[in-house]
């Protein structure tokens, strides 16, 4: 039996909430208004070109690429939209003499081909049963269009002008493609903290850091196709999709580790029911209810991956002992025992030489929220942890709200020496939250 | 580098002399804007050169130093590649003196003979186009956009050239350095991580014909703009390797926390993932089912918390519901990693690591070709090593007499074509015994039977 993480389930299609509706119609109004303007003059200047930047966006929009934290990007389908918008001249296509001549492509035109190759690109994703993936596609869309109404109406003409110096056209499109990134990136962020319950200004810089280094890379290969397109043509196309796939397998690595990484703590750590130490579900839902607290209280992302592996990790220490403790709950153990049990938890994680942090988080799991005489108050991460497992220890998964409320006075009660008011309040919240939702 | 052979050196000295005598023969004199070229690409030669990153295999590095000398090839000719294949020998990485050499004669070559390669193509499919043409330091005049199409087989051909030697000359410096310290399945691994390393420098290939295009229209900017992508898959390329690192750490150290129950029983799981690997690698496994059967020798016996310590603690022989209570911990230990992305033979590997080849195994009773291989492979080292390892009720054996032990029981407990693979690949890699324990302190936990040990087996009372 398997529970899913419920903000998975928040970002699936049961809950359309207002801003994600807006997006989704925001969207497929461009999307159909540019489809029928350009039904209407019929496709501008070379149908074969549309056709193929078409291809590549749907090929790019099938080769999409989970990101650390469940996102989702489709790094090769934005480059290929957001060369077409910037595309200049075409090689073998649109030539005077020799010379390539610059394309004049209506930015509704831009628009419409990039969404009917998004809609292509879905299509086997749908087929095969996965998630459409309708809110990432049209937040690209969105940005594509900015870039593309910006360059088509009001710079176009003048780079036209300008061509004779590249780097004038090259920093011109730099900044376009740094604000198509923007948008992207913003919606994202709206997006997620809207799903997740996050602020958006801790979600906004948690959003730019992991898109930077795939936006460096598809900036650099906009500008790479734009400029390659007046001497190489169409070909740049099937010659940049092979670098793009190599960076692309690179990250599809790097996510796939990091995703085992967690399953295997998650599955580990459950160790410690197995062997009787601790209730059935205990580290699970203890970790959950962490990672919603730490987020209630604005923590970053990398913070909260530490906080979540931190919680799953946190009775570790039990498996030191010789025999289990009955029940588990630690929460009715002398606090001598719950410092040692910290300790011995601390030294397994610390093992590793890479979870210093999280060792960390864990030792001090069992100080009070002031600390000791003489000693620094625990980070937030271990204040977190230790109310969180005390609230579950003496609730243990019911789904009872007066025995969630009762737990919660009784934190509230040895608040200040204690548990943390801030987080005590803020666990308060959110549990109130996951009664409601029933997760 | 550490013993290198008279072979190697006089290999060495060859290809180190042909990459002299090419660049003597067919000296540049180009103009000054073919200088200012050659710096640039050999600038960016240094630079790719400087930024490899560690694939999976420790073997193959993955460089995308072969753009800067393809681009070269179209942009410079034969011998401007040769010259920015030679910049090799300036690497900033820490590489012995013979590598440099080799490392810097190796790429000249294969410069040299893509650059003929392309020029011999591009002059054949060119002739009727009238560009002038110095046949070793290539067009004067760049194909215009018109001109594309003509160049894109021949520079196909030269990044095959180039590829061809560039791996033909280092299959040779392998060969000869390895040919007698190690058996004949290393030298095999090493082929499979060159035939990787192969299809990516054909990706990076691409690049080179990129920065030769763009350069036509944004001179030098070329050579940065397509560094960009290149430092993006690098450090993508490092954060999967750091992850992966860590990983490994967290999991070895949450399976000694699962050990810390068993006083004696310390560190196997680690040396039941090596040596299940050492196996996987001397019968030929794919280099991804290695990783995993190193895994799931990691964590084959994480279900033994499952079972009572006070089964563990019991001198005496056990009752059936005891013995049922470990022939359980298998299943145990599935229940606990069946959420992890494995693969799925990493799973039965685990969960059947306790059959018998006679089929009087736990828990399903598997026999012969039932269990599946992994299983099969963990369950022979997972017997070595307890065998030379200490246990209260006895001393550890030496290896030869463990040895001896699987050979006696390969067919009845054991696969023999595994137990040969075993004893194959530790007369190669050899064992890290592990170290004799003091005796226990006070208090620690100590378990009477080894349900492992295959010399020991658990004596179970009969009911009736």
């Amino acid at each position: 039996m398997t529970t899913r993480q419920p903000a998975e389930r928040w970002s699936s299609w049961q809950a359309l909430d207002s801003g994600r509706l807006l997006l989704l119609a925001a969207a497929a109004m461009l999307a159909v208004a540019a489809v029928a303007s350009t039904a209407a003059v019929k496709l501008q200047n070379i149908g074969g070109v549309a056709i193929a930047f078409g291809l590549f966006i749907a090929v790019g929009e099938v080769l999409r690429l989970a990101l650390p934290g469940g996102r989702e990007a489709a790094p090769i389908a934005m480059a290929g939209s957001m060369s077409y918008a910037l595309l200049l001249g075409v090689a073998g296509v649109s030539e005077v003499n020799g010379k390539p001549q610059i394309l004049y492509i209506p930015a509704l035109q831009v628009i419409a081909v990039v969404a009917v190759g998004m809609l292509i690109g879905a299509l086997p994703h749908v087929v095969a049963g996965r998630p459409a993936g309708l809110t990432s596609m049209c937040t690209r869309l969105l940005a594509v269009a900015c870039v593309a109404f910006i360059f088509r109406n009001i710079t176009h003409l003048k780079i036209i002008h300008m061509m004779s110096k590249w780097w004038v056209a090259a920093a011109a499109m730099t900044a376009l493609i740094i604000l198509g990134w923007l948008v992207d990136t913003v919606i994202g962020a709206l997006i997620r903290a809207d799903d997740l319950g996050s602020r958006f200004s801790v979600g906004l810089w948690d959003e730019m850091r992991v898109q930077y280094p795939l936006g460096l890379a598809v900036g650099a290969s906009v500008l790479i196709t734009v400029f390659a397109a007046e001497v190489m043509g169409l070909w740049v196309l099937a010659i940049l999709l092979g670098p793009l796939l190599v960076t692309q397998v690179a990250f599809r690595r790097y996510a796939g580790i990091r995703a085992t990484y967690l399953q295997t703590v998650r599955a580990l750590a459950r160790v410690t029911e197995v062997g009787g130490y601790v209730e059935s579900g205990h580290s699970r839902r203890v970790s959950r209810l962490a990672v919603y607290v730490g987020r209630e209280l604005g923590m970053a992302e990398q913070d909260l991956l530490d906080l979540e592996y931190a919680a799953l990790m946190h009775d570790i220490g039990q498996l030191s002992l010789p025999d289990p403790i009955p029940g588990g709950a630690t929460v009715l153990v002398s606090a001598a025992d719950q410092w040692r049990i910290a300790q011995l938890g601390a030294d397994v994680i610390e093992q590793a030489k890479v979870l210093d942090k999280v060792a960390d988080l864990v030792r001090w799991q069992s100080l009070p929220s002031r600390g000791t005489a003489g000693q620094q108050p625990p980070p937030l991460g271990s204040k977190i942890i230790r109310a969180v497992n005390a609230f579950d220890d003496m609730v243990a998964g019911s789904p009872d709200r007066d025995r969630a409320a009762a737990a919660l006075e009784r934190l509230r009660l040895g608040t200040v020496h204690e548990y943390d008011p801030g987080v005590v309040e803020a666990l308060s919240q959110v549990a109130g939250k996951r009664l409601m939702h029933r997760l | 580098m550490g013993r290198v052979s008279w072979a190697a050196w006089i290999y060495i000295a060859a290809v180190a002399a042909a990459a002299a005598a090419v660049i003597a023969l067919a000296p540049p004199h180009g103009t000054r804007h073919w200088w200012i070229v050659l710096a640039v690409l050999g600038l960016l030669f240094l630079v790719c050169d400087s930024m490899p990153t560690d694939l999976a295999t420790r073997q193959s590095v993955w460089s995308p130093s072969s753009a800067a000398t393809l681009a070269a090839v179209v942009l410079l000719g034969p011998t401007g590649a040769a010259l920015i294949g030679s910049a090799a020998v300036l690497s900033v990485r820490r590489e012995m003196p013979g590598e440099r050499i080799f490392n810097g004669a190796m790429y000249a070559l294969s410069g040299f003979a893509a650059g003929v390669a392309f020029q011999h193509l591009y002059r054949q499919g060119k002739s009727a186009a009238g560009v002038a043409f110095d046949p070793w330091n290539g067009p004067r005049q760049f194909p215009d956009s018109a001109g594309f199409s003509h160049v894109l087989v021949p520079f196909a051909a030269a990044a095959l050239v180039h590829v061809l030697v560039n791996h033909g000359l280092i299959w040779g410096v392998v060969r000869r350095l390895n040919s007698r310290v190690r058996g004949g399945s290393r030298s095999r691994r090493i082929e499979s991580s060159l035939s990787l390393l192969l299809l990516s420098d054909l990706g990076f290939a691409a690049f080179g014909l990129i920065i030769a295009v763009l350069w036509q229209v944004v001179d030098a900017f070329a050579a940065v703009i397509v560094l960009v992508p290149l430092f993006v898959a690098r450090w993508a390329m490092g954060q999967f390797a750091e992850q992966q690192r860590a990983y490994k750490a967290t999991m070895e150290a949450l399976c000694q926390a699962v050990e810390t129950k068993d006083f004696y029983t310390r560190g196997h799981s680690e040396r039941v993932s090596r040596g299940s690997g050492m196996i996987a690698r001397q019968i030929g496994m794919r280099p991804d089912r290695a990783e995993a059967i190193m895994a799931a020798g990691m964590l084959h016996d994480v279900g033994k918390l499952g079972v009572p310590t006070k089964v563990l603690q019991k001198t005496g022989p056990l009752t059936e519901e005891e013995y049922a209570a470990i022939q359980l911990h298998p299943m145990r230990g599935l229940e606990i990693v069946r959420e992890i992305g494995f693969l799925q033979e990493a799973l039965s590997g685990i969960m059947h690591h306790h059959e018998r080849i006679d089929g009087r195994g736990y828990p399903m009773g598997f026999a012969g070709d039932e269990i599946p291989e992994f299983a099969r492979v963990i369950a022979v080292a997972d017997a070595f090593d307890s065998m030379t390892s200490t246990r209260s009720y006895r001393q550890a054996r030496s290896i030869r007499s463990a040895v001896q032990e699987l050979r006696k029981a390969a067919g009845s407990q054991f696969d023999p074509l595994i137990v040969d693979a075993f004893i194959a690949a530790l007369e190669v890699d050899g064992w890290r015994l592990p170290d004799r324990p003091a005796a226990p302190a006070d208090g620690a936990t100590v378990t009477a039977h080894d349900h492992d040990d295959p010399t020991a087996p658990l004596r179970v009372v009969e009911s009736y």
